[in-house]
């Protein structure tokens, strides 16, 4: 399959502030994990993926006025939603042009902030509808005069990567013609404290696919493509096709991964096939490897159930960003396009030792080759997997 | 893709299922409504039940009453809508969280808030691995995973697909919602919900599950022709819009026998109602179910509910006439639901 042509891109992580800061901290192995300075939380000891911009900071970059309602959430995704239309070659986006976003948690930082102030204070009460997922998406549509087709996918931390699926679904069908897909999530106390309360986060720097991983580090971000027609496309650039994904339930436990990896094996099998590709013609795989002990060994289980003992190079890049949940599908997309643009490799980093039950080794060093396929995995809470293949565009 | 077929339904709402029938609805003194209680333990063990929100209570009950309405054991796909998700649940951890300023907390609650527990939760006790996902675009959350039905079913391999609508309330966040006006400042009974003329609405909770499928049975309810949303449209604009979402199908405003509206009672919006009602639709049978079940951001999947029965039964419900019109043989239904002025969904159903 020719697969859907990615058309833009935007990105704002803890690593830059664009693809090209992104780009540059990938290929310097620069991490972005610091404690939390801007998220203001009694665990400031924990490693977190901040974007080292407030609110205030943001919106002045982006020109709102004073009384605004955006989230923190939108804020971010409209600074990369902005970078994506600046390299998309259009002035504003043509009428019809769809938007699907995915976010795991929407607006809560507001619902936090101001959960005891709505009754006193009727200020704060524009935010009282911030609390759910279409708000966000909607004031980014509203951003960029997106009338139509807006829609919001909120399936944890596959949360954006379905955002893409079902983006290049619906120019497949003829449904749309152009769709801005992605995701955004910020930092939280709500999230820092759920995965806390879990004890799945790590008070050290994330080691994923490690032995001695000890937990994830959550991040935020936000990153989205532009999916277009392939009417459209004649004499513009063409970042990379998105040409398989697949989504499947793991159907084992709320939040655990199952032994086996069943629902990831699923959704790469489902991509593979998608694409009309078999294991043998994937270069390279950015993993979902968050640095939890149960996704990294269920992933690689998974890994090793497609590829036999020929698994392609591999790496999870959550130790530059952190775990931006619902944004990471399309955070590690974009990633997975510039390796495709730049024929390179970005490491898995802080990782010694193989894991004893599977004995792989992600790729620890940037490498330079030719990449022409890559799988890129993206699995959330509720057992839902999701992976999405993408190609060079020929 | 194939063509779409309605083979199983349920629905749980503020009102018993007879209500279709010409029961006396319940009458609500209060501005926010929950729905009826049903035998859950029937089909859920009380062991899980005890742990269940709302939402995933209503959800699972109403997904194996479709499910077995259609005789299908576990379906290719399951999509739902849900424009607040597990209120609940989030409600609590957020509580603990602040309360506790940051301390010690059970993760259940953490687990359980996430808006796609629901699908997750329905996928674990069918044992189904197919495509799941998650829909939270306030009042078009059901419509979108209905276009994700359309989309699954392009694979002929997909023969029966999940699709449901759920909303619950929880106690301090639908609070909130009178503080900013969504819910009305004043006391109404549900059922004068369209002569309140006053800002705000009535909000509830609701589920509504239906088992699609791409074969037609003896026991079909209707067929799932298409859906539309559009996140802003205004109001001069919403009969050019619907005409055209008709038009893509093949059908003109004329062809409709019957409009479900989603009217809510709030003066402030129901005008985009009152420019079609009193326009392209002015003689044809129009519906409410907004004074019956309440406002919440899933429950056009109680229209899809309605639709569904019309369609198979040939009747129009009593209980929710907005007009004295009648249509003895229905066989094309639109169903047309916004909140706020925005968001707004468009569904056509047809007879078989």
């Amino acid at each position: 399959m020719k697969g859907v042509a990615v058309t833009g891109m935007g990105i704002i992580s803890a690593i830059g502030r664009n693809l090209n800061e992104n780009h540059l901290s990938l290929k310097n192995a620069k991490n972005g994990i610091t404690n939390p300075e801007i998220l203001s939380t009694q665990h400031s000891h924990l490693p977190v993926g901040e974007i080292k911009l407030s609110n205030a900071e943001l919106a002045t970059i982006l020109n709102l006025p004073e009384n605004h309602s955006y989230t923190r959430s939108a804020l971010l995704a409209v600074h990369s939603v902005k970078e994506l239309l600046e390299n998309s070659g259009y002035d504003q986006f043509p009428e019809g042009t769809g938007f699907i976003s995915g976010t795991s948690i929407g607006g809560i930082d507001k619902t936090e902030q101001h959960f005891y102030d709505y009754s006193e204070n009727p200020e704060y009460r524009k935010y009282i509808q911030a609390q759910h997922p279409g708000f966000t998406t909607e004031k980014i549509a509203e951003y960029f005069g997106l009338n139509g087709f807006v829609t919001t996918i909120s399936t944890a931390c596959s949360s954006s990567a379905n955002a893409i699926m079902m983006g290049a679904q619906m120019i497949q069908s003829g449904k749309l013609k152009r769709v801005i897909v992605g995701g955004s999530d910020c930092l939280t106390k709500f999230t820092l404290n759920g995965f806390n309360s879990l004890k799945i986060l790590s008070e050290e720097k994330s080691l994923p696919f490690d032995d001695d991983r000890a937990g994830l580090n959550l991040g935020e971000a936000a990153g989205y493509l532009l999916l277009e027609a392939e009417e459209y496309t004649s004499g513009r650039s063409v970042l990379g096709r998105v040409s398989g994904y697949g989504n499947a339930n793991d159907a084992f436990h709320q939040t655990a991964s199952s032994e086996n990896g069943e629902g990831a094996f699923k959704a790469i099998s489902k991509a593979l096939n998608k694409a009309g590709l078999s294991g043998s013609d994937i270069n390279f795989i950015n993993a979902h490897g968050t640095g939890t002990r149960n996704n990294d060994l269920s992933e690689s289980v998974a890994l090793q159930r497609i590829f036999g003992k020929n698994i392609p190079a591999f790496s999870s890049t959550k130790g530059f960003t952190g775990h931006t949940l619902g944004a990471a599908g399309a955070v590690e997309a974009i990633f997975s396009l510039l390796s495709i643009q730049y024929g390179e490799i970005y490491p898995n980093l802080n990782f010694k030792t193989s894991m004893k039950e599977t004995g792989l080794d992600p790729v620890t060093s940037i490498q330079n080759k030719e990449i022409n396929t890559i799988l890129s995995n993206s699995f959330g809470f509720g057992g839902n997997c999701t992976s999405l293949i993408f190609k060079k565009d020929e | 893709m194939s063509r779409v077929y309605i083979n199983g339904i349920s629905s749980i709402s503020p009102q018993p299922e007879r209500v279709f029938e010409g029961l006396e609805p319940h009458v609500s003194k209060e501005n926010i409504l929950h729905a009826v209680d049903l035998n859950y333990k029937s089909v859920i063990k009380p062991i899980m039940l005890r742990r269940m929100s709302k939402a995933v209570k209503m959800s699972l009950y109403c997904s194996k009453m479709a499910l077995k309405d259609a005789n299908v054991q576990i379906p290719d796909a399951i999509l739902v809508g849900t424009g607040q998700g597990c209120m609940q649940d989030t409600e609590k951890f957020m509580g603990n969280m602040l309360d506790s300023e940051e301390g010690l907390l059970s993760p259940t609650s953490f687990i359980q808030s996430t808006h796609n527990t629901v699908g997750g939760q329905i996928a674990l006790d069918l044992n189904c691995t197919g495509h799941n996902l998650t829909f939270t675009q306030n009042s078009v959350s059901f419509e979108s995973a209905l276009i994700d039905t359309q989309l699954q079913f392009e694979d002929p391999d997909v023969e029966n697909i999940l699709v449901g609508g759920v909303d619950e309330t929880s106690e301090k966040f639908t609070g909130f919602q009178t503080l900013d006006g969504q819910i009305k400042k004043e006391k109404i009974r549900n059922i004068n919900l369209y002569n309140s003329n006053t800002p705000g609405t009535i909000i509830s909770e609701s589920a509504a599950f239906f088992t699609l499928g791409s074969e037609k049975k003896s026991t079909s309810y209707a067929e799932f022709i298409d859906v539309g949303i559009f996140n802003s449209i205004d109001v001069s604009d919403i009969s050019s819009k619907i005409q055209k979402f008709l038009k893509r199908n093949g059908v003109s405003f004329e062809d409709i026998d019957v409009v479900i509206l989603g009217r809510n009672g709030d003066h402030r919006f129901d005008k985009y109602y009152d420019e079609i009602q009193n326009g392209i639709f002015s003689g044809k049978s129009q519906l409410g179910f907004k004074h019956m079940v309440g406002e919440n951001n899933a429950v056009s999947s109680y229209a899809f509910w309605m639709g569904a029965k019309i369609l198979k039964e040939k009747k129009i419900p009593e209980n929710f006439k907005l007009n004295t019109l009648n249509c003895d043989v229905p066989q094309k239904i639109l169903i047309y639901n916004q909140y706020l002025g925005r968001n707004h969904g468009f569904i056509l159903l047809q007879s078989l």
